[in-house]
Order: C-alpha cells, then structure tokens, then sequence
C-alpha cells in the first residue's frame, strides 16, 4: 500500500544540490567533456545506445556524465528521453553484408573471403595495466595497408550456399514488425521480438544467461561463425517525400554463431543459428545475445525447455536492466505503512508464540 | 493536381498551436458536452473543417493509422495533406484505425465497424473526428455522466440525427467503446464512451 | 543526399556559401523526431527493431516552386534544413551543376578520403596467416 507523505522537499533539494556537487568532484580537475567521454570511454557510449535503444552519441556521453558513470543510470535517462520525441517510421532494415568492416574473425574457417581483421581489440592485449596511459599518452599513428576492395560477404552466407546451416526466417507477408516499446509483451513471443528484447537487454545478464548455456544449462554448442563489427549505412523511406532517403551511417556488430545440427527423415541434416546485433562496437553483447538467442528457439526447434537461458518468459521479463532497477530500487522508497502492518502482524503471532510456549510446559506438567 | 509546395500549411508556430489544440481538446474531453474553442490556425485542405485540420496536426502521426470517409477522401489534397504534416497513415481498414475522419456524418458507417478496444486496452479504440453542421443551436440533447455536474445540455445541428441513439453501443460495451468529438469550424464538443444522453428535445 | 547526410552541417554551410542561392523558405521548420532502426534476422531474414535514432527533418521550397526534403541522423536541426535546401537546388537546372560542382563534389571526396584511410588502417590489421613448414631437413 502507498500512502502520500508529504514532507522532504528541502531535504531532497539540497541533495540534488549535493549530488551536483558530488558529481564535479574536484573542482581543480578539469571537468571531462562529451567530446572526451565520447571519444575515449567509446564502448560505455556504444553500451549506452545499445541497451538505451537509442543511437546518438551525443546524448549517450551526456547520460553517461550526468550519470557520474552509472551505465544504468545512464541507460534510465536515455530511456526517458526517448520518450520525449515522435518517431517519424522505421529504417529499411540495413544490409549488414555491405558493411564497411572495421573488424571481423570467424572461428569456424581460417581462410574467409575479405579475411580475418582484427580491427581495435582488446584481443591479444595482456590484461597488464598500462603506467603509460595514466598520464600524457601520446599513441603511434595506425599502421596502413592496402585495403583490397575485396568483397566480406557473411560468413552464414557462405555455408548456406551449400545448405550446411539453416537459412533465416523469412517475413510473412502482412505480418507488421513487433514493436515492444509499442504493444506489451505477450508470451509466446515471435523472434523478432525476442531479438528486439535482447538487442536492449542488459549485458550483464546476457553475459550470464549466455554462459549458462555453455556450461550445460541449455543445450549450446556453439562456433562464432563471424563477428563483425564496422558502418553501415541507414535508409528510410519517408513517407512525405515519397521514397527511401539515406539518413547516414551507423556503427555496428553483429555476431552470427553456428550451432549444432539438426536434422530429421525428410530435412537433411544443417548447422542451426543464433544472432546478435547491437549498436557500436558491443562483442560481448552480441556474442550473449547470439546464445541466448539460439537457447530461446528451444521450442521452435523442437528441444526440451530444460534450462532458465530457454525459458523466454524468464529470459525477456528479467533482461531489461531499466525495469529490474525500477522494481529493485523502489524497494528503498518509504513504506512505511506496509511494514508497519507487518510489524503489528509478527508481534500479534509473537504474543500467540509465547502465550502457547508459557501453556504448553505446564500442560506437561499437569499430565 | 496540388503539389507539395503549394499544400495548405500547417502550424505557423508547431509547438504552441499544438499544446493550445491539445489543451481545448483535453477540455472537451474533460467536459463532455461544453463547447470549446480551437484557436490556432491551418490551412484547410478539401472538405476538412480547421477545428479538425488543428486536431489532426495535434494528435495524428505516424503511429496512428486514419480512416477517411468517402467525402473526406475525394481530395486527393486531404491525403497529402495528411501525409506531409503528420505521417499518418490512411487505411481501409477502419476496425483498426485510431482517428476516423467524417466529412460526410450522414454517411457514418456501423459504429461497430470502427475498433472498439479490448477490455484489457480499451483505449484501443477509434477516435471518430465528425464534421457536423453547427454547435451553438439546433436540437437539445440533455447528458450526463463523468465530468459533467448533474445534466448539461448541447444544442447542436447534427447528423446522423440517431448518433446519439447509435452511441448507446459504448453503454454495453464498456469500458470498450468510441470516443466522440464533434467539429463545426473552430468549434469542438467531445461525447467521451462514459456520456450518456438523456433526452433529445426539439429545436 | 547520401553524402551530405555524413557531413557535418558546418561544412555544408560552408561549400554552399560560394552559390549565390535563389530565394527560399521553410516549407516545413526542422524537427527532431525518431527513426525505429531496423535488422534482419541473421543478417538476411525477417526484420527485426534494434533501436531507435534521433533523426531531424526539415523541408524547404525555392521561390522557383521546388521543394526539397532534408533528413539525418542526430539532432542537428540545421544540418536538415541545409540538406533540404541541396535537394531542392538539385532539382533545379539553374543550380544542379554548381551544387554537384561546388557543394557534393568535394564533400564526397573528403568523405571518401575519410573511409579510405579508415579502410587502410583497417586493412594493416588483416592476419595473414602462413604454415609452419615441418619434417623438412
């Protein structure tokens, strides 16, 4: 129950004030700029927009600034924002084959068409803290090299030409796109949903329920077939002008894992799928929200819901790391009335307690 | 044929024509049966009225999906109108429009072609925007209901002349049901689902 | 449009200041509003929505009666109303040439000269594998 109490005002407007404060720190230190944080704490930009649902980079550093760093905090404010503006359509979908690949390895084949590129990763660092980054770093200039204006088609493609894996689902016709930010969720629910739910979903969670599956829970043996990560460019078509307009570039990876096989009588035996694609650079995202997507077809595949990463409901109702923190942190909101319910209640079965305690020895005794 | 470049235009100023239409809108809705004014100004495209070329620049977009009578419909400005301003979509398919727009009341179709919501949404419903004659004198319709303190009387030319006697659908219905504003000009009056009219007297 | 769209308004402004532009107005003033970005399933299947993106809008007409539309990606309002105002002049045959000439020309080219050395440094990063040679000797 939530009754009104009214009181705190000043209270809560001096901690806004203290927050302010708290938040600039050291006013000696030079406050960081969204430039800064945009161009150097990139990836916690890229997770922002990514489980924000909303790209601008922008926006994205001053969430994240005014946040003081609280990626969910961050996400929260972004959400909200959101919120704010009409939406104008939805973009065609955008090819990721025809991506200008800043990065992109598979595991599955050495020798792939376009490569293996390794791209800006922290693969191969050796996780030792640097002393030379705490101050003054100056970097080396890339090194160059001639880019061949050879093709990088998917690596999926390239198995499904030979009908070793799967092909994607196609769209019916007629059927329009589900939207969960537009209608609620409702269970079963399509993949174009379950994909739209993990695209936003939190990474941490993601991350866990994704292991889960390789540790057993969930039946997961997967081959990142390709990871990709580069600019592909976005187009709408716009109803006033009356057909699709660019509207620019955009960053993105995209994680296609290979999976086992399934096969039957009449199906010849091919490698299932799972998939992953967030905004900006966001491995470990796609990554997770590849497995979890493949434990989610569970039911479509014929397997046996065994394990939490197969269970949609639990999965899409748990993944939103802006509704688990609402329900988690209200819990520090007053309720007062509640407890005090409760608070009666147990001394109310304390006194039955101890009045049947007092009785019972001297029952024994009477006997 | 009109082009773009020389379409009526919309909102001179967007953000303050739109909360000043929203705003008397949000009064009808509030006051079932009062007479509000629409303020702001648009252009009128083919046989709409500017108290409904106001609210269509208010509250449609590309979210929600319209449905055009036949009279409304015949100018092919009103759809490109509709389509550069707001980005609504039109329809055919009035069972799940989210505005329908009635130029011609004579002709409304069957209320229960127009979506009717669920009762776990019944603010999926269609909205009808219906152009009507006038609403400062005609026939007297008594009403009652939320937000209306005890009866309030409408004096309105309107047709169809049983729309009152049609809308008794949303009495069964509810909380389903449709959701009423009348346009005459610059002048709005909204007959919300909970509105129930008690008597119809003469002029 | 495709290369206005990744330039910054700025930019644009600056490339259109060598056109003695004909009169024009706003038609519709830029807005900012949402654009649902969508994927495919697998990367070739059915679509999927992955998120939004701000977009601004904006649409502009030339005394001459041409009307241009602008959209991008962001906030940036300005950019929009520039990008309508190319599109309209694109349409028009007094001024198609100089834009192409003086305006998209030499965006494009810095634009490709930015994915060019993107691409070269991207390239430097290519594994070139090779086989350890055994039982040889």
């Amino acid at each position: 129950m939530y009754v009104a109490v009214k009181g705190g005002e000043r209270a809560i407007e001096n901690a806004h004030r203290l927050l302010a404060h708290a938040r600039r720190g050291d006013q000696r230190v030079p406050e960081v700029t969204l430039d800064q944080i945009s161009e150097q704490l990139g990836l916690a930009v890229d997770r922002v927009m990514s489980e924000g649902s909303l790209y601008d980079r922008e926006l994205a550093a001053l969430a994240i600034k005014q946040a003081r760093g609280d990626l969910i905090e961050a996400i929260f404010l972004v959400r909200a924002f959101r919120a704010t503006l009409p939406r104008f359509g939805a973009s065609e979908p955008v090819d990721t084959g025809a991506m200008r690949v800043q990065r992109r390895v598979s595991s599955t084949f050495k020798d792939i068409p376009g490569g293996q590129i390794l791209g800006p990763t922290f693969d191969y660092t050796h996780r030792l803290l640097d002393p030379a980054l705490a101050e003054g770093f100056v970097p080396e200039e890339p090194a160059t090299a001639d880019a061949s204006p050879a093709a990088t088609p998917r690596v999926t493609d390239i198995l499904g030409r030979d009908g070793l894996i799967e092909p994607s689902p196609q769209a019916e016709d007629g059927v329009p796109v589900g939207d969960l930010t537009r209608e609620p969720l409702n269970f079963p629910a399509d993949r174009d949903l379950r994909l739209q739910n993990l695209a936003r979903g939190d990474e941490g969670f993601l991350l866990a329920m994704g292991y889960s599956t390789q540790r057993g829970y969930g039946r997961n043996h997967p081959f990142a077939g390709e990871i990709r990560f580069g600019e592909v460019e976005v187009e709408f078509f716009a109803e006033d002008v009356g057909f699709a307009v660019p509207l620019g570039a955009i960053e993105l990876t995209e994680c296609q894992m290979v999976n086992q096989f399934k096969g039957s009588a009449t199906e010849a035996p091919c490698f299932t799928r799972g998939y992953g694609l967030a905004f900006g650079q966001s491995e470990r995202k796609t990554m997770s929200m590849a497995l979890v997507d493949r434990a989610l077809r569970a039911r479509e595949l014929g397997e046996e819901v065994l394990a939490p990463a197969q269970d949609e409901e639990f999965v899409m109702s748990h993944s939103d790391n802006v509704q688990a923190t609402g329900f988690v942190e209200h819990l520090k909101l007053p309720h007062y009335v509640d407890f005090q319910s409760e608070l009666g209640l147990l001394r109310k079965l304390r006194q039955e307690f101890a009045e049947a305690n007092d009785a019972e020895p001297m029952k024994e005794a009477a006997e | 044929m009109t082009t773009i470049a020389e379409l009526p235009p919309g909102f001179a100023d967007k953000v303050l024509s739109a909360q000043s239409t929203f705003r008397s809108v949000m009064d009808a809705m509030a006051r079932p049966g009062a007479v509000q004014r629409i303020v702001p100004v648009a252009g009128t495209p083919g046989a709409m009225m500017r108290g409904t070329a106001a609210i269509a620049l208010t509250l449609f977009d590309h979210d929600t999906p319209l449905w055009l009578d036949a009279r409304m419909s015949e100018s092919s400005d009103v759809l490109k109108w509709l389509k550069f301003h707001t980005g609504a979509p039109v329809i055919q398919d009035s069972s799940i429009a989210s505005f329908a727009l009635i130029a011609d009341a004579a002709a409304l179709p069957s209320l229960e072609r127009f979506a009717l919501g669920s009762n776990e949404y019944p603010d999926r419903s269609t909205t009808l925007i219906l152009q009507v004659e006038g609403l400062n004198a005609g026939v007297a319709f008594e009403l009652r209901g939320p937000g209306i303190d005890g009866v309030t009387t409408l004096h309105a030319a309107i047709r169809p002349a049983d729309l009152f006697e049609r809308l008794r659908i949303n009495e069964a219905l509810f909380p389903r049901g449709i959701d009423v504003v009348l346009v005459a000009d610059d002048a709005v009056v909204a007959i919300p689902r909970t509105t129930r009219v008690l008597s119809k007297g003469s002029r | 449009m495709a290369v206005l769209v990744q330039a910054d308004a700025s930019d644009i402004a600056g490339r259109l200041r060598t056109i003695a532009l004909p009169r024009h107005d706003d038609l519709r003033l830029s807005e900012n509003g949402l654009v649902m970005l969508r994927g495919r399933v697998g990367g070739d299947g059915a679509p999927f929505n992955l998120g939004e993106a701000t977009v601004s809008r904006a649409a502009v007409r030339l005394a001459t009666g041409e009307v241009g539309f602008g959209y991008t990606l962001g906030r940036d309002g300005e950019k929009a109303r520039l990008i309508a105002l190319c599109d309209a002049l694109v349409q028009s045959e007094e001024f198609a040439g100089a834009l192409e000439h003086d305006v998209i020309a030499p965006l494009r080219a810095e634009l490709h000269a930015r994915q060019a050395q993107r691409a070269a440094q991207t390239a430097a990063t290519k594994v070139d594998f090779y086989t350890m040679v055994r039982g040889e000797g």
